[in-house]
């Protein structure tokens, strides 16, 4: 089954992100395919890159990147609830004239145009969110 | 976005559904903006308004700082729909009479539907956006 993700929400926070990050584990340990992921509201805060978590807990960030680069997965950040929320990759903080950026490896930032986009081609669209 | 791979033949039933107060939390502004942007993609749109998210249908919304809030006004967006062709709008009944809320109170042309009838309506869609 061909699925597409969406998370609405922050990591930490909330449990939907590492729901989100369970299931889309699962289903690749499966074989199913993940069309992509897409990160909305709260859930953009998934893709920054300077979160430090204490050394005991798990690293919800590092946990996404991993699994990007193993399964080949489209992590992608919408760029309005992003810029909304102070996540820039190194473009748009050029373009915002930013001092830096804070995306982490394996996420892009896109508009929500894939998130439609996801709906369309995958066969379900999963939301994880309050 | 436009992405050629596209397949455009496919028109399938979109379902946003939203549940939360419009100036509380920001779901309901940002769920509008995945609705304005979906509409670009010629699929089949609806609307459900449930719980507290019947609230943003609501008429005669004051968002100044002098009322309280101090957030922008979006409410004349949903007035806006019918220009995107998003004109199946949904709200749930029961919500509406435990706010004590009726059509009048009301923005926008709405169908009023029962529990049934909006888990049937829900069941007929091939991707629900929960809000």
């Amino acid at each position: 089954m061909k699925f597409g993700i969406l998370v609405n929400e922050g990591p930490y926070q909330h449990q939907a992100s590492d729901s989100a990050y369970q299931f889309t584990k699962a289903a690749l340990e499966k074989g199913h395919e993940i069309f992509r992921v897409f990160f909305y509201h709260d859930g953009v805060n998934n893709a920054t890159r300077l979160t430090v978590p204490p050394r005991d807990d798990r690293n919800i960030v590092d946990r996404w990147s991993e699994l990007a680069k193993q399964h080949n997965l489209d992590l992608v950040v919408c760029i309005a609830a992003a810029q909304r929320r102070g996540l820039l990759d190194e473009n748009e903080a050029k373009r915002q004239g930013k001092d830096a950026n804070n995306i982490a490896e394996g996420f892009r930032i896109s508009g929500l145009g894939q998130l439609i986009e996801a709906g369309i081609q995958s066969e379900r669209l999963v939301v994880f969110g309050d | 976005m436009e992405d050629e791979m596209m397949d455009e033949e496919v028109i399938k039933k979109f379902l946003y559904v939203n549940r939360k107060a419009p100036y509380g939390t920001v779901y309901a502004l940002e769920s509008l903006e995945v609705v304005l942007i979906g509409a670009a993609f010629d699929q089949d749109v609806s609307l459900a308004f449930i719980d507290d998210g019947v609230y943003q249908l609501k008429k005669d919304q004051n968002t100044s700082v002098d009322a309280g809030a101090g957030m922008k006004n979006f409410s004349k967006t949903y007035r806006a729909l019918e220009a995107y062709d998003v004109e199946k709008l949904y709200v749930d009944k029961k919500s509406m009479d435990e706010r004590g809320l009726s059509v009048d109170d009301l923005l926008v042309d709405v169908e009023i539907l029962d529990e049934a009838k909006m888990a049937e309506m829900m069941g007929q869609q091939d991707v629900v956006l929960s809000f």
